[in-house]
């Protein structure tokens, strides 16, 4: 079905297949300027940071937010004790997740002034009506 | 500083949270302009990707300034305003003496399968992410581009990931010319992936969805043809009955794991979590393509498992090909089809929020309101480097 094209900026700019960017897939050597190390030193670190039993050593780069905390962290470091390639691990991390909120929200609420004023009035309130109670 | 942090499925918060530091000779600090909510941030949001932490920051898309360089950094200086690929990449190992990028090998301690994202869970590497003031940004002097004075700030942004994301999708579509190309999703990837298409010489461009405003949307801005999947009976025996039976010569999934469109799709992938999302669109475009033809794959998938066909695949004789957006090695080209006016990105930008309000941001985009498209969040303080923003009623058809 031949149809015209001419109302479409730019038609047909990248027909020609091997101009394309990222034709080949692999592309070597690769395009990219600016790289003066031949492999990256070792981001120093003190942070926990679990590592893939997939990977042979420990990528010299990597992120170090939220370190593994509480109950959600003990299970992410099991779940690391497993490969990618077994589901238990993706199920824990998961399992943890949850887990994670749940700790965390209690956290939260732990340190909301709005909540911590809540439970202060209540312990006052049960502490009243039992001061009542032995008292009669 | 304020930024957007996750604290459980559905809710995040911008909160108060430190600065970042340099943690590598060849860190910058970024101070971030302009940061986007990508469709991809709502898996983490609705708590689908594993190992997405409690108090992580989000974001992948940002721009920003360069505010302080590590000691090795060399080509970059304090003042540059940057634009930041959302792959993190080292650019000397193995992936990345391919141009591979986005699989990069150095930078993920976490997991092997998967590069380095910011912003994107610690199966992605731990990384924050540009919801923020500020960004740690690892392999400063390779990483980001100084963004040309001619470039918009807004047009910049969505360089980072929706342009090349929906650009590549094409690409590895492997294009020929007059070819019949089906895209299934019109969120902002499929958008580009449809007005790519055409640029790699497609005939016919199709768009599948059910969201009424946006296919409204890529009609006009691709322009393309579009169908509403909730009123054809089969996925695939309308597009063979649109392409004479054949089938389309290629057909890009730019949904990934929380499509709509199958209630068992749905009830396995995403609510029970039995599979690593709902494999809607995969069932779709592997039995909508032609035989011989190319399935491009650039919607986002959790790590387990999928049921797919993959036996009508063989069959079939399909070529799949599928990957991260490797965003450095097509920046090039992109900014030179911005330049000649062949791709106009920022007018898929229909929300300008206040990074304060991320969370009623985030609500809305994922409820899909306000004929919500592209979001772009702006810190405080961030707002007076841009030029006055178009109203996205200004968008006008190409046609």
């Amino acid at each position: 079905m031949n149809r015209s094209h001419e109302h479409i900026p730019g038609w047909g700019v990248d027909l020609d297949r091997r101009d394309r960017p990222a034709v080949p897939m692999e592309r070597k050597p690769p395009r990219l300027q600016g790289v003066h190390w031949d492999e990256p030193v070792p981001q120093q670190s003190n942070v926990e940071v679990l590592t893939s039993t997939e990977h042979m050593r420990r990528p010299p780069v990597y992120g170090t937010s939220v370190p593994p905390r509480g109950l959600s962290g003990r299970i992410r470091r099991r779940a690391f004790r497993h490969s990618e390639n077994d589901l238990r691990h993706w199920l824990m991390l998961l399992f943890a997740d949850r887990v994670d909120a749940v700790e965390s929200a209690v956290g939260d609420g732990a340190r909301s002034p709005q909540v911590r004023t809540a439970t202060s009035l209540g312990i006052a309130v049960a502490a009243v009506w039992i001061l009542g109670r032995l008292t009669r | 500083m304020l930024a957007t942090t996750y604290r459980r499925p559905y809710r995040v918060s911008v909160r108060h949270v430190p600065e970042p530091t340099i943690e590598h000779p060849l860190d910058a600090v970024v101070r971030v302009l302009r940061t986007c909510i990508c469709g991809s941030d709502l898996h983490l949001y609705h708590g689908l990707v594993p190992d997405t932490r409690v108090g992580s920051i989000f974001g992948h898309e940002f721009v920003g300034e360069v505010v302080e360089t590590g000691a090795d950094v060399r080509n970059l200086h304090v003042g540059d305003r940057v634009l930041v690929p959302f792959n993190i990449f080292c650019g000397t190992c193995y992936y990345c003496q391919r141009e591979l990028y986005s699989n990069c090998h150095n930078v993920n301690p976490e997991a092997t399968a998967v590069g380095g994202i910011y912003g994107y869970s610690h199966t992605a590497g731990g990384y924050n992410g540009g919801q923020a003031e500020y960004v740690r940004v690892p392999f400063a002097d390779i990483g980001p581009t100084v963004i040309p004075p001619d470039l918009h700030i807004e047009d910049a942004v969505l360089l980072t990931d929706v342009v090349p994301t929906g650009y590549q999708a094409a690409e590895m579509g492997d294009i020929r010319e007059n070819d019949t190309v089906v895209i299934f999703g019109a969120g902002p990837i499929g958008i580009m992936a449809a007005r790519s298409a055409w640029l790699m010489g497609a005939g016919r461009v199709i768009v599948v969805d059910h969201v009424d405003y946006r296919l409204d949307f890529v009609s006009r801005y691709a322009p393309c043809e579009v169908v509403d999947f909730r009123s054809v009976g089969d996925m695939a025996l309308h597009i063979k009955k649109m392409t004479d039976g054949r089938g389309a010569d290629v057909c890009i999934d730019a949904v990934g794991c929380e499509a709509a469109g199958s209630a068992m799709q749905r009830l396995t992938g995403v609510n029970m979590k039995l599979q690593a999302g709902a494999a809607t669109v995969l069932h779709w475009a592997i039995n909508s393509v032609r035989k011989g033809g190319n399935v491009s794959i650039v919607g986002v998938y959790g790590p387990t498992f999928n049921a797919v066909p993959i036996g009508n695949a063989v069959n079939k004789g399909l070529t799949l090909r599928m990957n991260q957006a490797s965003v450095k090695r097509h920046l090039p080209r992109l900014i030179e089809h911005i330049r000649n006016g062949h791709l106009d990105p920022k007018a898929i930008i229909t929300h300008r929020v206040p990074l304060q309000e991320a969370n009623d941001a985030y609500q809305m985009f994922s409820a899909k309101q306000d004929q919500c498209i592209k979001t772009v969040l702006i810190p405080p303080g961030a707002d007076v480097v841009a030029p006055t923003p178009v109203a996205p009623t200004s968008v006008a058809p190409i046609a």
